[in-house]
């Protein structure tokens, strides 16, 4: 079982989310820079992906639209910054609802282990510390929430302290 | 305060390891300043800004016993601020897992089966 996923709040405008996988870098940098992949694991399971664009190059757009089951569409965008196969992606970000008070940077980093498991650890920088509280205050996280009363997967509880 | 006001005040207050060690002496019972103060190697007067910060962000209130004011933990802060990272945790768990699927398939060779047959 791959170790769980941890989020942290590294400086006020951030947010970090890492998580191990059991496959090598090179596979899982692929399942974030192609289309048909990323459709595949993007999003709770009962949401589906009515539009994913990428033009995986540097300047390169991207596009994303993920649907809840009760019809909520969540539409999102951004550009391309720094593709440096296979170790890191860093594009923008822009919420079509724009409850992120505009552009946030998101970066992801790939880690190979010597026992061929991968850590991918992604932070997000918003444009300010509102933005990102912001990010998660209403429509996301309420659209959200209705799908996720549905998951069957247990999370493991955050320690409180 | 706005709830993100709130889940800042909350945030700031545990980003400090003396406050950390603060709520965690507290979450075993009240006490007061001076309690507080002696584990570590910092004046009382340290410890009240550490405690106004906290009191700030609704962590811990002070109680009513006039000369001893003991201070104690309150919850409904710290459940609001597990909850707002639970929501992030829980698209990308949910994703992750998904995601586990898929390279466990593409590591899977497609002529897996004929290889068992031979």
């Amino acid at each position: 079982m791959p170790a769980p996923l941890t989020v942290s709040t590294p400086s006020e405008r951030e947010i970090a989310i890492s998580r191990d996988f059991d496959a090598p870098r090179d596979l899982v940098f692929l399942c974030y820079s192609r289309p048909d992949l990323i459709r595949r694991w993007l999003g709770p399971p009962d949401w589906t992906m009515p539009t994913c664009e990428i033009d995986f190059r540097v300047g390169g757009r991207w596009r994303f639209v993920l649907k809840s089951p009760d019809g909520f569409e969540m539409g999102s965008g951004g550009v391309y910054r720094e593709i440096e196969h296979p170790e890191r992606i860093v594009n923008t970000e822009t919420y079509d609802m724009d409850w992120t008070g505009g552009e946030a940077i998101v970066t992801v980093a790939f880690e190979q282990h010597a026992d061929g498991t991968t850590t991918t650890r992604t932070t997000v920088l918003y444009s300010s510390r509102e933005a990102r509280d912001g990010a998660l205050a209403t429509p996301m996280a309420d659209g959200m929430e209705v799908s996720f009363k549905r998951l069957d997967a247990v999370l493991e509880s955050q320690p409180a302290l | 305060m706005t709830p993100s006001e709130r889940l800042d005040a909350t945030f700031l207050a545990l980003s400090d390891p003396t406050r950390r060690a603060i709520l965690a002496r507290l979450a075993s019972g009240e006490a007061s300043v001076a309690e507080l103060a002696e584990p570590f190697n910092i004046s009382q007067p340290a410890v009240s800004k550490h405690l106004k910060i906290l009191e700030r962000a609704g962590l811990i209130s002070t109680g009513q016993a006039a000369t001893r004011r003991p201070r104690k933990l309150e919850a409904a802060p710290m459940a609001e601020a597990v909850a707002w990272l639970d929501d992030y945790k829980q698209f990308w768990e949910a994703s992750y897992t998904r995601l586990d699927a898929l390279l466990k398939e593409l590591q899977t060779p497609v002529n897996a089966n004929d290889k068992r047959k031979t």
